[in-house]
């Protein structure tokens, strides 16, 4: 039994290693600015928010729609952080150059990210821990906006520019030149690696009673409000970091960027790749960003068959048909791509388990 | 706490417990004892208030008035207060006034060592029966974040797997040890929740109605059962059930509930004989 875990394990690390081989080599073969390299680059990071979402949402059972407020958080400490001094003047123009008259490193930067999404989860976490359900879910959308509008605040403009735009920090292409991907995926690797040692731990169990029976969870002696404190806090630990990463990818950054449509959107892939499956958000990040930049572009082009005008297919289109996706997604397919399995635990003996969690 | 010295071999006291949701009294008054190494049952008829006393225990419910001791240490103080000293509708309601409201949620009561299952079974439905009593194990976990997600608890994550397996062995249910909880028959799942139960390492187990649903002789191997970890892992135990043969069998002692108050204590020999409860419940019910 022992012996059949290493050898997924190991399995597992060289499927790994080999889709990090095969993202280096399309990088440097089509360049940095083809279609795949950015759908990967973007999928990765969604992957990661993503996969913080799951860890709430999927895995401990708070139903929470702050992840856009916490990815703002991230993004917005690690370009404050980072923008080269020589350009904060013509960066904080409308403040004199900003109050934040230091750099740091890159990586540093990106841990600062985390830290303080996670810092602010533990304080929204106090009073909206308490909520249940819808409840929960409202009050943490609530808090999202809160951040949202308190960063575009005039008088912490010194600190955060206010409404403008920060740009010229380091990105994925300035800061990482023809190695974004594997960049992009080992950070996240990083983080997600450390996410399923986490769920695969006695806390992450706790996590998965709490879901299962908040009742029955505390009979067991667990500290309901702790474990999802830690849980909270974990999760936009994360969803900061993938912030920044996001902030990287995109170059600019207006916190008008991370509105509730952000955090649905992340939703959406949760709940596509299955609830309580790490695989399965990664999947479907990938798959979503592929669709919904790509794929599926040609939805809002208009088009001419001869002289003939492709009825539907205008601007705005591509939202119609991913409304559709979902309402096929939820109505016919509520487990998602992989329910509540791992890809390296199918084949198992474990049968698929009853879904429908979340009434 | 001159009582305290009176009462050596108690576990579990109550005294003078009094429910009152809004304008219904759930429990009026209930006073009862629970000795070391005993087997007592709480019975009564359907909405006696039994499951209510079992949640004052458990911390799952703030009992209006009246007082919980567990191996002489009080694990729930109070009085009526606020606008319930207005409503209250229960007795001895100045008896506590003085006395300082000791409240505990329920997951520090499981770990002061009270063990409960539930009317209504609530295992964990997504996870196997192995998982389910290993979460069990969470509790008495020296690792913190860290040390368990960095797999730093190497030693301890082993002892906590060995010791589910040990429980489900003793349950009887290492053959089902990977199937999902649900999915096992009644009696087995009931079987479960009393293994994920003792991983929480009690000294007190409190049973909700164990042989609901059970079969004549389910009931019978669920008995032995009882009796059979009460010895090995030197319980009390104490058991809301509605089965009289159970009951009549393994219990040293009965506490008598109706419409929430007690209306007899005694042995088994003794509550068969008493006429008020024959009259108010077995008299009525299908033995």
């Amino acid at each position: 039994m022992k012996k059949k875990g290493n050898l997924r394990l190991i399995l597992s690390l060289a499927v790994v290693a080999l889709l990090y081989g095969a993202a280096v080599l399309v990088e440097h073969t089509s360049g940095s600015k083809s279609m795949v390299v950015t759908v990967l680059q973007k999928g990765a990071v969604y992957a990661l928010i993503a996969v913080s979402m799951n860890l709430l949402n999927g895995f401990t059972g708070l139903f929470s729609l702050g992840q856009a407020g916490f990815m703002l958080i991230g993004a917005y400490s690690y370009a404050i952080l980072t923008i080269p001094m020589a350009k904060r003047a013509a960066v904080y123009q409308y403040y004199d150059g900003g109050i934040v008259q230091f750099t740091i490193g890159l990586l540093p930067a990106l841990l600062v990210a985390g830290v303080m999404a996670a810092l602010f989860a533990a304080l929204i976490g106090m009073p909206v821990l308490r909520l249940k359900g819808d409840y929960l879910a409202i009050a943490t959308l609530g808090f999202a906006e809160i951040i949202r509008a308190f960063v575009q605040w005039d008088a912490i403009g010194p600190l955060t520019n206010g409404s403008n735009l920060l740009k010229t920090y380091p990105t994925l292409k300035t800061a990482m030149p023809g190695n974004t991907l594997l960049f992009t995926f080992l950070v996240v690797g990083v983080c997600i690696g450390l996410i399923l040692l986490l769920i695969n731990s006695t806390y992450g169990r706790a996590f998965k009673a709490i879901r299962d029976d908040e009742i029955a969870a505390e009979a067991m002696g667990i500290n309901l409000f702790r474990h999802k404190q830690m849980a909270f806090v974990i999760s936009s630990f994360f969803a900061g970091i993938g912030g920044a990463l996001l902030a990287m990818y995109q170059g600019s950054l207006q916190a008008n960027g991370f509105k509730s449509a952000m955090t649905y959107e992340i939703l959406l892939i949760v709940v596509i790749g299955g609830m309580g499956s790490v695989s399965g958000s990664i999947l479907a990040s990938f798959l979503f960003i592929a669709c919904s930049e790509w794929w599926l572009r040609f939805l809002d082009a208009e088009t001419m068959i001869g002289n003939f005008q492709v009825p539907l297919l205008a601007p705005g289109f591509r939202m119609v048909a991913f409304s559709i996706v979902i309402m096929v997604v939820v109505l016919f397919f509520r487990k998602g791509i992989m329910g509540d399995r791992e890809l390296w635990e199918l084949g198992s003996r474990r049968q698929a388990k009853g879904g429908g969690r979340n009434k | 706490m001159s009582e305290q010295k009176n009462h050596d071999t108690s576990v579990l006291r109550l005294r003078d417990i009094t429910m009152q949701f809004g304008g219904v009294v759930a429990i009026n008054n209930l006073s009862l004892e629970v000795n070391q190494g005993e087997i007592v049952a709480l019975i009564g008829p359907n909405g006696a208030g039994k499951t209510t006393a079992f949640n004052c225990i458990t911390g799952v419910y703030e009992p209006t008035n009246g007082e919980v001791y567990f191996h002489g240490k009080p694990i729930a103080v109070n009085h009526p207060q606020g606008k319930m000293a207005k409503q209250y509708a229960g007795i001895n309601g100045d008896a506590y006034r003085g006395k300082k409201p000791v409240v505990y949620s329920p997951d520090k009561i499981t770990k002061m060592g009270i063990a409960r299952t539930f009317q209504n079974i609530r295992l964990f439905k997504s996870q196997t029966a192995f998982e389910n009593v290993l979460i069990g194990t969470h509790l008495r976990r020296t690792s913190n974040l860290f040390t368990a997600a960095f797999r730093l608890n190497a030693k301890e994550e082993k002892a906590m797997r060995e010791k589910a397996a040990a429980l489900l062995e003793i349950v009887g249910l290492s053959g089902e040890a990977d199937e999902l909880a649900v999915s096992l028959p009644y009696g087995k799942q009931r079987r479960l929740e009393i293994a994920r139960a003792l991983a929480t390492e009690p000294s007190l187990l409190l049973l909700d109605e164990p042989a609901a649903g059970m079969n004549p002789q389910e009931t019978d191997e669920l008995g032995e059962f009882i009796v059979d970890i009460k010895n090995r892992f030197n319980l009390t135990v104490f058991m809301i059930e509605h089965h009289m043969n159970l009951v009549m069998d393994i219990s040293d002692r009965i506490y008598v509930l109706d419409f929430g108050k007690q209306i007899a204590e005694g042995t088994p020999e003794e509550i068969q004989k008493n006429p008020d409860v024959i009259a108010a419940y077995l008299g009525v019910e299908e033995e």
